[in-house]
Formats: C-alpha cells, structure tokens, sequence
C-alpha cells in the first residue's frame, strides 16, 4: 500500500479503518432521529440533551484521549458560560444568538485559559494526578461558591432563563433547538477533527506519549497543552449556553464534579481519542440512563452501576466501545491530513 | 571560541553531591567523549548540559548564549540535541512519523495546524531514514523495531534539525558487536557539522572516535585532553578500576 517513490502511504499502513465509517452512520443516524420521533417530542428533548453533552465530552476527549491531560474538572467551563449567559438574559435582557454563544465560548477560552496558567504552565511537567487534582478542585470550589451565592440563585439555580433568539425568532426544545444543537456539535467535531489530524495532531501524539522527549527536540510542551486545554474550554462552554438555553435552567451541580465526572464516563465509555467515541458513549449512556428511569432499583442505584461501568471498561476495555472495532494503531497514528506528498487523503 | 562552555557546575540532590565545580569546553567539529564509573556524575552533568535540570551553581554558555537555567526547547532551538541513555522514540507512532515529530520542532503552530510542514519536509525525513537505514521501516510503529534500530531511530530523530552539538547519552548501550560499529560508522559523517558529547562505557568506542575525552569520578574531572592521551592516564586507570 505504500507508494515509496512519493511516500504516498496511509498512517495505519493501508489498514481498512473504521473510523469514517462510524462516523458516517451517526452522521446518519443523528440527521434521521428528530423526523423518526415528531410524536414524541419528550425523546426530542432527550437526543438534544445527548447532542450538547456530546460537545462536552468532545471536549474532554480533546483533553485527555488526545494530549494526556487529565481534566476531572471539565464541567466548569460548562456551568460558568452557561451562568453568565442566564445572568445577561435576565440582568440585560439579552439573549440574541449571535451574542451569547460566542460570549459562553469566550468565557470558556479565558476560564480555561486562566486554569492552564495555573496548572500547566509552570517550569516543571505536571503530573497528571496534579492536574486531575486541580481541575476537580477548581470544580468543586466553584460548585460550592455558587451553592451559597444568592445573586446566582444559590443552591436553587438560575431558572427561566430567557429563550435563545434568534432575529425575531425564539427558540425553544423541540425539532429546531435539535438542529441548532446538530449544528453546533458537527462544527466543534469538524473543527477538532481537523486539528487532532493535523501536524498539531502528531505533536499532541507525540507529547501524550513522552513529554520530555518532545521538549528536547523543541517543542513548547506547555504552550500546546494551554492551547488544547483552552479550545476544550471554549467548546465546553458553548455546550454550557445550549444547555442553559435549551433546559431553561442551571445550576451548581452543572459545573461541579458530578457531571465532570460523567464527561469522563461518556468519553472513556464510548472509545477516548476517536472524537465519535464520546459521541456514542453519551447517547448509551444517557439513553440507557432515560430507559432505566422508571425501574425504582436501577434508578436508585443508577450512580453506584455508572461506577461500577467505568471502573469495568478502565480495567478490562481502556479503549471503550470503539476500542472493540478500532484498532489502536488507526485511533493513535491517524495523522496528516493530507498523503506525504501533499495529496489529501482517500 | 568553544561551542560549549560548562564552568564551575555543581549539582547536589539533597545530600548528594553529583557534580562539583565541573569546567568542560566543547569545541565545534569535535567529537568530546565523557568517561567515567558508575555513579560519577556524567549522566547529571548531560542532563544539566541538556536542561532536564539546573546546575546548583555555576554556568552553562552554548554558542554564546548563557542557557543554565533556559528551558529545554529553547537550548533545542538553538542547536543543542540529545539523546536519552533510555530509548525514548515514541512507540506508538510510526518510524516516518517520529522523525517527521523532530524535524518540524520549532515550525509555527500555525503551520502546524494547516500541515503545511508534512509536505515541505517528506524527502528530509526519507532522507534521514535512509542515512540511519530505517527507510524499508518507516511505516513501521517504532515500538516494533529491534533496540539497536530504536537507538538509530533516536539519534537520527537527535540529528534532524542539524544541531550544532549532540549530547548522547550511551548510544550503544544494549548493541550487539555488529551494531557498536555500525553506529560508529554512521556518526563519523556528521563531525563536519556537529560537535558530539558521548557519555559511554564503552572504552573502545571512545576510542574509535573521540578526539578529546574527559574523565569524571564522584562529580569532579580528574583528567581531560586528547583520548589516547587520557586513556593512559594513571588517575583515569585508577578511577576506572579502583
């Protein structure tokens, strides 16, 4: 399969990948959902639901299944902008689209930005419990702070938060906020697909693999884990609006350990380092999570089995659901988007 | 001028002295061996020359510039290169794409995110795999390659971008007889443009191709001059065999 008079070669060495083809059939899948349910706009709700949180475990993914950094704390850059975008709807009466999207992801960008300056950027490599450690720390301080912050609602939240506008057109749940939300996670998987497979890739690659190493041949190690980390919080952040707006509600469990912690099972559950993978494992889980609801036991139960699943696919299927039909030669050195010889890729 | 200048380092962790108040100077175009028993220090003084860590005290000049406490990329962009006494190749991408990893250090991230670099570079890194005898294993994961490759692999990824000096830290360590010479047939060609600093145990290899050796023992130079010259060195054979 390799051409050596161009160097012209597949990454995985002309292996069949898989990959395209499951993001195909969720391509698929997820523009014939909402028409397959129009009598049931509850499951709308649901799936829409699945599609923002989708966009937070890309981001976590982006943090950890593609440049090893461990973010236990990724849920605050959801539940800030998804703060601030309620608190402008109601203190300003403002909630035009092409306003506050951009804001959250701005707010997600800086927060993260002055999360990295803190945990990444000293002289010294990070371990990962240190940055796992600092991320769930920050999570949880600032879950806590809001709790008792009147101003933001407390322990209550923020609740009938001003509907998304766009023009004179407001968007509420149903059919159009789905394909809002559509729109958005196909943009943010694009857009981290075209970086993750990028020469900016490989040095991610390379860095998950030996820091130190990429150091000594001169790369600024720190300089692209703040980079990754505050792109993951920009994304996480628009997920965070889209979840405020399209809920009508937030509060101080959306930015604390507990759903960081579910971006994680989401991530690891589906297949980390594939961008598809959080995909799928959010929709199992969150759907499994619906169907299950009604069973008194399960429901009870529900977080210790969400424990449970994670401890089991860490210690017998580190490559998630994907990681059954993946190899991880195509998840790992899938890079460049283009052939060797600059001919873009089949 | 010499391209390398190490003056007075001393480095302790804890109550350890590992270096005291070592001087070593590097000229360009020569090849610098560093001797010395275990537990000398000739590792710390490469890994203080490289950035892993700082000297306690003293200075570190290379081409001019003072880099004893600048962070390992920036002594890489300005020339300085290493290789890790353990194989550090990255073993889950390919052998194309390891030295593709090294050869595009210092390109724009910009360049980077557009892969720009992946084009521009295809027939340096073939070339580089060529010279180092990988080019019918470059779509191989490098973790699949033999330790000897992995130690060709790691040097030319170290002689990529054309540093002006090579640190490497025993490069045929774990070699077969066949390899040793190998590797010293593949470095000679490079003395033309690249000073090398080799700590290795290996006496004959120094032999074979270092112009100056320095001795090390318990963290202070004992001897240093012309190999053949130290090699005969009373203090050295008394260092080396007690």
């Amino acid at each position: 399969m390799t051409d050596r008079a161009t160097g012209a070669s597949h990454a995985d060495g002309g292996r069949v990948r898989v990959l395209p083809f499951v993001e195909l059939v969720m391509l698929g899948v997820l523009l014939v959902t909402p028409f397959a349910l129009t009598s049931r706009p509850e499951l709308i709700t649901l799936v829409t639901n699945v599609l923002i949180l989708s966009i937070l475990a890309i981001s976590f993914d982006l943090c950890w299944g593609y440049s090893g950094i461990m973010s236990f704390g990724q849920a605050l850059f959801f539940g800030v902008p998804g703060y601030v975008i309620a608190l402008v709807g109601r203190d300003l009466e403002f909630s035009h689209i092409w306003g506050t999207l951009p804001l959250a992801m701005l707010v997600g960008l800086v927060l993260a930005l002055a999360v990295a300056s803190f945990l990444l950027m000293g002289r010294k490599t990070p371990t990962p419990i240190f940055v796992a450690l600092g991320t769930l720390t920050g999570a949880y301080a600032a879950e806590r702070l809001v709790s008792g912050w009147q101003y933001v609602g407390a322990g209550n939240g923020l609740s009938a938060i001003k509907l998304l506008q766009a023009g004179s057109f407001e968007l509420v749940e149903g059919i159009e906020f789905y394909f809002l939300a559509f729109a958005c996670l196909l943009v943010v998987y694009l857009a981290s697909r075209f970086l993750m497979r990028s020469q900016m890739g490989l040095v991610l690659a390379g860095m998950r693999q030996n820091e130190e190493r990429l150091a000594f041949l001169g790369y600024r190690v720190q300089l692209y884990k703040a980079m990754v980390f505050a792109f993951a919080g920009m994304i996480a952040g628009l997920a965070g609006a889209l979840y405020s707006y399209h809920q009508g509600f937030i509060g101080p469990g959306n930015m604390g350990p507990g759903l960081s912690t579910m971006a994680v099972i989401y991530c690891l559950f589906g297949g980390a380092g594939t961008l598809i993978g959080p995909v799928i494992g959010t929709a199992a889980i969150e759907i499994l999570s619906y169907v299950l609801a009604d069973i008194d036991v399960v429901k009870r139960f529900w977080p210790v089995i969400l424990g449970l699943v994670l401890l089991l696919v860490v210690a017998f299927q580190p490559g998630g659901l994907l990681g059954m039909f993946v190899t991880k030669r195509e998840r790992i050195s899938s890079y460049g988007w283009r052939a060797r010889d600059g001919r873009p890729e089949s | 001028m010499a391209l390398l200048e190490v003056e007075s380092v001393s480095k302790s962790f804890g109550a350890l002295q590992a270096l005291e108040g070592v001087d070593l100077s590097v000229k360009a175009g020569t090849f610098h061996g560093l001797i010395g028993p275990n537990g000398s220090g000739k590792s710390t003084l490469l890994k203080a020359i490289a950035g892993a860590h700082f000297p306690s005290t003293g200075k570190i000049t290379f081409a001019g510039l003072d880099v004893t406490t600048a962070p390992p990329y920036e002594r890489a962009r300005a020339g300085l290169s290493l290789k890790f006494q353990i194989t550090a190749v990255l073993p889950e991408l390919s052998v194309y794409d390891n030295v593709l990893l090294a050869l595009q250090a210092g390109q724009r991230l910009w360049a980077l995110v557009r892969s720009r670099t992946r084009r521009a570079v295809h027939a340096d890194v073939m070339h580089s795999l060529e010279r180092f005898r990988l080019a019918k294993r470059a779509d191989d994961l490098a973790g699949a390659l033999s330790h000897g490759e992995q130690q060709w692999l790691e040097i030319a990824m170290a002689l990529a971008r054309e540093p002006k000096l090579l640190l490497l830290d025993e490069p045929t360590a774990g070699m077969s007889h066949q390899e040793r010479r190998a590797t010293g047939e593949l470095l000679m060609p490079i003395k033309e443009t690249c000073a090398l600093l080799i700590v290795e145990h290996d006496l004959d290899f120094i032999k074979d191709i270092c112009d100056i050796t320095t001795v090390l023992d318990q963290g202070r130079v004992v001897a240093s001059g012309p190999t053949r010259q130290v090699q005969d060195n009373e203090r050295v054979r008394e260092a080396y065999l007690g």
